[in-house]
């Protein structure tokens, strides 16, 4: 193993230590904000420096197998041995990369951010943890240790979006992010289970490497294994149908919504996929069926964003989009491609979202200066603030550029090579071109949203009002130095996967091959001819301009009212402003129902003053009524308490006797 | 080569009981000192401190044995000499121990002038390493009586509380009814086999052609029963959320803890080692058990609000994961069930700990609201609570998760899947009143400004709740030498076979 | 003397023992009762020992001191009972339920 490679613990020492200087710090109140900021950023800046010299060794050294740091054995319990382990290959060091360098300029964003929050250091020891547990998750060589990192970065999401938690809608808002995570979760923890039976082990590079014997090509067992770890990537991950906790997780901290809806957690999902590409691609119903999620996910979300007010939330449901993009490309057997889109969306989703937190921020201060209580996140709100914020405006257009495709940018090549991918096994079943077909409408529909977003925010006449435009100001250098990096990579970052047709084209795909070359002999050899690559190429540009341009014709920001005098909406768009009433079926669906039996049987309990509600987990509450009818036996008289046990002795008697007596 | 005692003569027997005597001399010295002092609370913790001292002797005293691996030489034997009894042991001791410190404080401030309560903690501590180190079914019952009886009165201890007499009065008429079926059930085995010996049981169910005896069945039936009303399994758990309710809360959490940890010993003993031949019988039995306490222990823990309620309902659930363990029959599950038995002493302990500290002299009814805002108060006790609480949950990370883990080894390898699958979804279930406990603590403002006030902690019971937090969290991520060491006890389960005439 | 009948004696005392548990209000009676139960094991304890061996004898020994025992605990239990609640009709007594 190359030197610089066994450094890689110390990428996740760093992160761990900074969580429990800064939350020694928060928890015993110490007044220090210059340390908790040297703390959780140097932490930061040292895992990425450490990431860098991983990658390095890694690069330098030649590419066989991967590398495995077994740091101790956990359990040796029966056949089950788990290792806390780390993988270094050329997935986990181009994640571990992404994850670092990402994190790092949004710790930096958020000393800005959050400058002014109580929570300051609470807010660096989770942010930092949070940093501890995707790494564990990225870097785990086993499905155990990546499980505990699954576990982990949820937790620290819904410790990071109930923040303020003083506040019951956001607390709630965690809570449901939470509960939908644990639901995919229920998945994750079956494929491990079925894996284990199977094979006999969890380890990664021994599953891969038995499962060809192990498992038959498209057989139920393996379909079953990978819709079930799928499962739990459409919980973690935000697709249809666990994607309606993202929109609301938007109620966490801006840099939050960056760095764990954007750049990294949900990512987790398109990871494990990538990771698990051998199972994948030995199950081709699962793969399809991957791909089919992402594709309707993609678009279903795109359609929601068209018509949101409120400037996260429209990202929210971009990240939802994209995502499904990423899917789209794993379930093609794109595994490159999905995660070639993984890093440029971190950089651009990154970068807008910091760009809507210096904008929100700038519209905060202004609104408390003048003592005003407008909603800060309201579009209508907003409107021509490049004049005041320019630098803002300039980077988060580069962002919007990358993410509706404009050629040049990152976001054209990884979305274009997802595209072409899925093209490319048109001709083995035309439900590919569908899919394909799906991708397309999509991009039309994020350049028309995005633009629309970037159009009402920055520019067209502004909405705030006459006295808070005296405090609109450009975010100080803390703040905007983030997004220039970020708009750099995000320009940039696309050369490291150009497209066929284009010389020095595909190094991420050949750099990843090693983890990726497993799953080629069960993925039919797909070839675009240049002319067709060319072909798409195009088409994707003038879907781009399409979407663009219409928006900027049809759209009339001048038009537009603030928030509180905007009128009601009507029709189409109310529905998807209503985000389709998904929210609202479910709860018809499945909450009330629930909560409806619970709350008549336990009506006569109230007599007792014993209820407390559980909030909206209505199958909590089902239990509860069981729990209920069991307490009420205890009645506290002897007597049926020998009666009880009598009877038990009886029974007990007969099955121990086999009912000869 | 190990030290070996012949305990075919009486210097022998003498020798091997060696704890057992140190531990009983030090309670009968502790019982005449009694005798003169006894008017003052001062005399109280004296003797509190002095029988704290007795225990940690008489621990001693295993250790040496442990350490140096003694074994049993010569023909008959009434006491076991292994890793078995003597892990065991030191589980029981640790408890009453844990007990020992809990009880300085409650007793002062819940103004208990009783000193005869720590001498009745002391006895029943003999009595429960009788019930873990026995050989012989008679020396097994009288262990299980001895206890039985001294935690009778301690439940009952505060003659002021008409609970706690209440309580006292129910876990002794039901205790004593299932004596009588554990008594029964050692009568028909006596006269199935002709002895009471656990190895000569063991030869015996082995030669013989049991399936036509229903003597042997039935006794094994009624001998289960009892030991089913021990460790509180379903149905014949009814009396355990009265009695953990009433008592006085030191005394619960060394019922909840030290008497079930004994009552399973001596049941694990029992049924590998004398009926090791006959486990077809007794695993399926052991598994319907298993099975319904698991549920019905987590499902009505859900709906108490009364903490130590709570807490009783959730430790029938905790029997039921133990006889997850005792299901599998095989050493595996010995071994299990002793590392589990430990984490889950102390984790029990601790919880209680805090139980005892937040509730107020009198208090009958301690809530889980009751401890809303603790984080905020005292944080070092609400972040105690955490780790017991998930702990408790089995949440990764904690001696708990790797105590569950362990069980569900021993299960899957006994082939008992489904059970498996009953106590993972169980656990889940358990969140539903464990998690209650940190928010409340976490994320809930206190009720009052001077809600938490008068919850402190003092001295022993300080070191008791930090000391069992650490070794939960320990435990948790560095199990290794512990799971070894329990393996190794269980291992040492397998019965002496000897070659002898029976009588 | 024959086993057989013993122990059918003794399983029917038991059995008695049970139903006089299950049935009467009176704890001192379900204690007594218990005490029936505990002594059919020793009929059945001491018919063994007429085939096995005097070890059936000793033991009935023992049985008979922890009885005397758990008497008087028990009985100890049932004043401080009756302390509080003036009767020790265990109908009567459950505060503590649920």
């Amino acid at each position: 193993m190359p030197a610089t490679v066994g450094w890689v613990w110390l990428v996740l020492l760093f992160p761990l230590a900074g969580f429990l200087a800064n939350g020694a710090i928060s928890v015993l109140r110490l007044d220090a904000k210059r340390a908790v900021t040297t703390i959780g950023v140097g932490a930061l800046v040292l895992s990425f420096l450490v990431a860098v010299a991983v990658m390095a060794g890694l690069a330098g050294a030649p590419a066989d197998a991967p590398y495995v740091l077994s740091l101790w054995q956990w359990m040796p319990a029966g056949r089950l041995e788990i290792e806390l382990a780390l993988q270094v290959d050329q997935l986990s060091a181009m994640m571990l990369l992404v994850v670092t360098g990402v994190s790092m300029v949004i710790h930096v964003f958020s000393v800005g951010y959050m400058g002014e929050d109580p929570g300051y250091a609470r807010y660096f020891s989770y942010l930092n943890l949070f940093v501890f547990f995707m790494l564990v998750l990225v870097l785990g060589a086993n499905f155990p240790v990546m499980f505990v990192g699954w576990e982990g970065v949820g937790l620290c999401s819904y410790l990071l979006i109930g923040f303020w938690f003083e506040n019951e809608a956001f607390a709630n808002a965690g809570k449901k992010a939470f509960i939908m995570n644990r639901i995919g979760d229920v998945g994750f923890l079956l494929a491990m289970f079925m894996i284990f039976q199977a094979v006999g082990t969890l380890s990664f590079i021994e599953v891969f490497e038995y499962a060809p014997r192990a498992f038959a090509i498209g057989g139920t067992a393996i379909t079953l294994i990978t819709l079930a770890l799928f499962v739990g990537a459409i919980g973690k991950s935000a697709q249809i149908p666990l994607y309606t906790w993202l929109p609301d997780a938007m109620a966490g901290p801006t840099p939050v919504s960056a760095l764990i809806h954007a750049a990294t957690m949900v990512t987790a999902g398109v990871y494990m996929v990538a990771r698990a590409n051998v199972l994948f691609a030995m199950a081709p119903i699962s793969s399809f069926t991957v791909a089919a999620v992402g594709a309707i996910t993609a678009l279903f979300a795109a359609t929601v964003a068209l018509k949101q007010w409120d400037i996260k939330k429209v990202l929210a449901y971009s990240t939802v989009s994209q995502l499904g993009y990423m899917f789209m490309g794993v379930g093609v057997g794109a595994y490159a491609a999905g995660i070639f889109h993984l890093t440029t969306h971190a950089f651009f989703k990154a970068l807008l979202f910091l760009g809507a937190g210096s904008v929100i921020h700038a519209l905060h201060h202004a609104y408390h200066h003048t003592h005003s209580s407008e909603e800060a996140q309201d579009m209508r709100n907003m409107g021509g603030l490049r004049k005041w914020m320019p630098l803002t405006a300039t980077f988060m257009w580069i962002a919007t550029l990358a993410i509706v495709g404009v050629p040049g940018f990152s976001g054209f090549f990884s979305k274009d090579e997802i595209l072409a991918a899925t093209f490319a096994r048109g001709h083995e079943a035309a439900a590919f071109y569908v899919l394909w077909a799906v991708g397309v409408v999509t991009a039309l529909l994020t350049a028309f949203y995005m633009t629309r977003l970037m159009i009402y925010t920055f520019h067209g006449p502004n909405r705030s009002g006459e006295k808070e435009q005296q405090h609109l100001h450009e975010s100080p250098w803390v703040m905007t130095g983030p997004l220039l990096v970020l708009a750099v990579l995000a320009i940039v970052g696309g050369l490291i996967n150009l497209p066929a047709v284009l010389p020095g084209s595909g190094w991420l795909h050949h750099w990843l091959e090693p983890v990726t070359e497993l799953s080629a002999a069960y993925l039919p050899e797909v070839h675009l001819s240049h002319s067709t690559e060319w072909v798409l190429l195009g088409f994707a540009t003038l879907v781009a301009a399409l979407g663009i341009i219409g928006a900027w014709r049809l759209l009339k920001p001048a038009a537009l009212k603030p928030a509180r005098e905007a009128p009601e909406e009507t029709g189409i768009q109310k529905v998807l402003l209503n985000k389709w009433y998904v929210d609202e079926i479910y709860d018809t669906l499945i909450v009330r129902p629930i909560m409806w039996v619970s709350e008549n049987v336990l009506w006569k309990v109230i007599d007792k003053g014993i209820i407390d509600g559980f909030g909206a987990n209505g199958s909590a509450n089902l239990a509860r009524a069981m729990g209920w009818l069991g307490s009420r036996l205890q009645t506290g008289y002897l007597g049926t308490y020998v009666f009880l046990f009598v009877l038990g002795a009886l029974i007990l008697l007969r099955v121990v006797t086999g009912w000869e007596l | 080569m190990w030290p070996v005692i012949d305990l075919g003569l009486p210097g022998g027997v003498a020798l091997a009981l060696l704890p057992e005597l140190v531990l009983t001399g030090c309670a009968l010295c502790l019982t005449i000192l009694v005798a003169w002092r006894h008017r003052s609370e001062e005399d109280q913790l004296l003797v509190g401190y002095l029988a704290a001292v007795g225990l940690v002797l008489t621990a001693a005293v295993v250790v040496v044995f442990w350490v140096s691996d003694v074994r049993a030489g010569g023909l008959e034997s009434m006491i076991a000499l292994d890793g078995f009894r003597y892990l065991t042991d030191l589980i029981v001791l640790l408890g009453a121990l844990l007990t020992v410190l809990l009880s300085l404080g409650y007793l002062g401030r819940e103004r208990i002038l009783v000193p005869e309560y720590f001498l009745l903690l002391l006895y029943a501590t003999v009595g429960m390493m009788f019930m873990g180190g026995g050989a012989d079914l008679i020396v097994i019952f009288l262990g299980l009586e001895l206890m039985s009886v001294s935690v009778y009165v301690l439940a009952g201890i505060d003659r002021r509380s008409v609970f706690c007499a209440e309580a006292a009065l129910k876990y002794f008429l039901m205790g004593a009814f299932a004596s009588a079926f554990l008594l029964y059930g050692i009568a028909l085995i006596y006269g199935f086999t002709g002895t009471t010996n656990l190895g000569l049981i063991y030869v015996q169910t082995a030669t013989w052609v049991f399936q036509e005896n229903t003597m042997l069945l039935i006794g094994i039936g009624m001998l289960l029963v009892g030991f089913a009303f021990k460790v509180a399994a379903v149905p014949f758990h009814m009396w355990t959320p009265d009695v953990y309710d009433g008592a006085p809360t030191p005394i619960t959490a060394f019922m909840a803890a030290a008497v079930k940890a004994a009552a399973f010993a001596a049941m694990l003993r029992v049924l590998l080692e004398a009926l090791g031949p006959v486990t077809v019988v007794w695993t399926e039995i052991v598994w319907w058990l298993a099975a319904i306490t698991m549920v019905v222990g987590n499902l009505v823990a859900l709906a108490q609000r009364n903490l130590k309620r709570m807490l009783a309902y959730s430790s029938i659930g905790h029997a039921g994961y133990l006889l997850t363990a005792v299901a599998s029959g095989t050493d595996f599950g010995a071994g299990a069930f002793l590392f589990y038995a430990f984490a889950y002493t102390i984790m029990t302990m601790g919880a209680f700990a805090i139980v005892a500290a937040a509730g107020r002299r009198g208090e009958r009814d301690l809530r889980v609201e009751d401890l809303n805002g603790l984080a905020k108060r005292r944080p070092w006790l609400a972040l105690a609570m955490m780790v017991f609480m998930l702990s408790l949950l089995g949440f990764p990370g904690t001696a708990g998760f790797i105590g569950k883990w362990y069980i569900l080894s021993a299960a899957l390898e006994a082939q008992n899947g489904l059970l498996a699958v009953v106590l993972v979804s169980t656990t889940v279930i358990s969140a539903g009143y464990y998690l209650p406990v940190i928010m409340a603590m976490f994320m809930k403002p206190p009720a009052s400004d001077d809600a938490h006030e008068h919850v402190t902690v003092t001295g022993a019971a300080r070191w008791v709740v930090a000391a069992t937090a650490v070794v939960l969290l320990v435990l948790g991520v560095w199990p290794g030498p512990a799971m070894d060491v329990a393996g190794q006890g269980g291992r040492d389960l397998r019965p002496s076979v000897m070659i002898t005439v029976s009588k | 003397m024959l086993l057989g009948p013993s122990l059918g004696l003794s399983a029917v005392l038991f059995s008695l023992g049970v139903a006089g548990v299950l049935f009467r209000r009176n704890a001192i009676v379900i204690f007594i009762c218990i005490e029936l139960m505990l002594n059919a094991v020793n009929l059945s304890f001491i018919a063994f020992a007429q085939q096995l061996g005097r070890s059936g004898q000793v033991i009935v020994f023992f049985v008979m001191a922890v009885a005397a025992a758990e008497a008087a605990v028990g009985l100890a239990i049932m004043i401080a009972i009756y302390r509080h609640k003036d009767t020790i009709d265990v109908r009567e007594i459950n505060l503590l339920r649920g």
